[in-house]
């Protein structure tokens, strides 16, 4: 048996030993009409399919989050740089960085030195 | 496999002039057009430039100047790396036709070394995969057997090496993305100490956990790699500001008295095959009968790592991956207002899995529910560094295996969790910003390789090599 085959269910049995056990209340579990406005906050347009698919999917991966979310970390400060770095500063010196040709020859559509995009508004009714 | 010179002969005799780099690249070039068709390494192959930079090498070898410590050497770069004026893909359909104007700090490091890059090799689209299956363009294959997988996130980078098609690769490492691909195409790869080096031009995926680092044939020449693109980068308020880290030169100390850990949790753990448990109690066997001192730690909270990583990293990414808007570069689709356009350009650009972890990332850091993920996410990550710190003031080292399977089937993981979970070894050196090194020992009874992980504190990649170094020279 090669050992990337039939080793499936002993990886999904993994989530016993390397989540903690967990009994207790949970967040209510994922909606389809939470993933669509979720999908809406995100800029993307899901398809009814993709809805359908997403919201178990997503719903799966918070629930394994539920060990996270049980604990009591009242105590415990919140690490969000894992290397003790002070702010790091520089003269603020207006230049010319001189790549703004540069930079504008990426653009799907620019004009005048400026990014051009659609109607922000749209047309008036 | 085609046997490859390592990187350090192929520069030597480069420098000596006793070998020309464009006979050099020529032959990798050759390799790659073999075999490349069949392994997809590659998005891009740069032939022509490889060869012109080869040619500019060679006329400073016949002008008396040293081209450097890489002189000669091809190099196949993670295309999530930034290259002046070549296209930069990440592997997604939203960076379509993008040339940055700029080249990453790695790359230019690279070739102030005198590295040849041969091309941009693919990856999970904007590093989110552990298989390389997620690619706009289509899989990576395993150069071991082209039915499995070559692990991801750079999956091209370590299949380009194990194929021979280049001595070195760079990759990037947000959750094991060099490691676990190291380890499924049975060559070294390495995550350095977050801010060892500059993440200047690499794309962000996750901005606290992303790192970039080497991939080779041996530990040697992942050391060299190293030595080349570390060290402070003004240009990343990340960067730690120390010089470039000095590998080499203690390389050979061996292991007499050093203290060896094994971290029962991530090897006891179910998901590890038996396979891969037996080669790493090898490894830890090996390291005994080098003069190690061996001993079994603890690290508890390591079992909330995967919970941990799959909330912060997708937050990270959702609010990374906002600027692709369709305005200022990439990929747009067309719309009456500027809101569709958004709107329809992300939708056609982004594949399932980036939008999976878009929809995560901005749930979880939605109003209502971000104190009980994201920060408590946070707040595990300090958990996880205290237990490591405990850890280490008891061993100098730590050992697990690198991923719970050898390679796996192409198409084998079709629920994102189960894919999740192969990142359960890799993950908490990310989470605490620590070195890890994956090396090649033996393989499992399907003939594939195994890689056995070893980590260390923070800026510890001067001992991390040495032990893999002794590691690699105990391989049977």
């Amino acid at each position: 048996m090669p050992a990337g085959d039939g080793s499936e269910a002993a990886l999904l049995a993994a989530r016993r030993p390397l989540a903690r056990p967990y009994d207790g209340p949970r967040m209510a579990s994922l909606s389809r009409d939470e993933v669509a406005h979720v999908a809406r906050l995100a800029r993307l347009q899901l398809s009814e399919e993709q809805l359908d698919t997403f919201t178990p999917q997503l719903a799966a991966i918070l629930e394994h989050a539920a060990d996270v979310e049980a604990l009591d970390l009242a105590d415990v400060p919140a690490t969000s740089h894992p290397y003790p770095l002070k702010n790091v500063w520089r003269p603020d010196v207006p230049r010319d960085a001189g790549i703004r040709e540069a930079v504008l020859d990426q653009a799907p559509d620019a004009e005048a030195g400026m990014f051009r995009v659609p109607p922000v508004l749209g047309e008036a009714p | 496999m085609s046997p490859v010179d390592t990187a350090r002969s192929t520069a030597a005799a480069v420098r000596a002039g006793e070998r020309s780099a464009r006979s050099v690249v020529e032959a990798h070039l050759g390799a790659i057009g073999e075999r490349d068709g069949e392994l997809h390494a590659f998005n891009l192959v740069t032939a022509d430039a490889a060869l012109a930079h080869a040619d500019e090498i060679d006329a400073q070898v016949a002008a008396g100047h040293d081209p450097g410590p890489l002189a000669g050497v091809p190099i196949a770069v993670k295309d999530n790396l930034c290259t002046a004026g070549v296209p930069t893909t990440c592997s997604s359909k939203i960076l379509d036709g993008w040339r940055p104007p700029y080249d990453a700090t790695v790359v230019q490091r690279l070739r102030a070394a005198g590295a040849v890059s041969v091309g941009k090799t693919n990856l999970d689209e904007f590093a989110m995969g552990s298989s390389t299956e997620n690619s706009a363009f289509g899989p990576t294959r395993n150069p071991h057997d082209t039915s499995r997988v070559p692990g991801g996130s750079s999956g091209g980078s370590a299949a380009a090496v194990a194929a021979g098609f280049a001595p070195l690769a760079l990759g990037s490492d947000t959750g094991g993305s060099i490691r676990q691909p190291a380890a499924f195409c049975g060559i070294v790869g390495a995550k350095p100490t977050y801010g060892a080096v500059s993440r200047y031009g690499l794309v962000a995926f996750a901005s606290s956990l992303d790192q970039i680092g080497p991939f080779a044939t041996d530990v040697a020449d992942a050391a060299l790699l190293l030595e080349v693109i570390s060290g402070h980068d003004p240009l990343d308020s990340t960067s730690i500001p120390k010089p470039p880290l000095s590998l080499s030169s203690t390389l050979q100390q061996g292991v007499e008295g050093l203290r060896v850990g094994v971290v029962k949790e991530l090897l006891d753990a179910e998901g590890i095959h038996p396979d891969v448990a037996s080669r790493t109690r090898a490894a830890l066997e090996a390291l005994e009968g080098a003069g190690a001192k061996i001993e079994e730690v603890s690290v508890p909270a390591v079992i909330y790592g995967l919970s941990a990583y799959y909330l912060i990293a997708p937050a990270e990414a959702s609010s990374n991956l906002a600027r692709y808007d369709g305005v200022r570069y990439g990929l747009r689709v067309d719309a009456p207002t500027t809101g569709e356009m958004y709107d329809r350009t992300r939708t056609a650009g982004f594949g399932a899995e980036v939008e999976r972890r878009i929809m995560l990332g901005t749930y979880a850091l939605s109003a209502g529910y971000y104190d009980a993920y994201y920060g408590k996410a946070q707040k595990v990550r300090t958990l996880i560094i205290r237990d490591f710190e405990a850890a280490y003031e008891r061993c100098d080292v730590l050992l697990s295996p690198t991923a719970p399977t050898t390679a796996f089937e192409l198409g084998a993981k079709a629920d994102p969790l189960a894919m999740y979970l192969n990142d359960v070894c890799t993950i908490p050196s990310n989470l605490a910003g620590h070195p890890a090194i994956s090396v090649p020992f033996g393989s499992g009874d399907d003939g594939l390789p195994v890689g056995v992980q070893i980590m260390a504190p923070a800026m510890g990649e001067a001992t991390m090599f040495r032990v893999a170094a002794a590691l690699e020279g105990a391989r049977a």
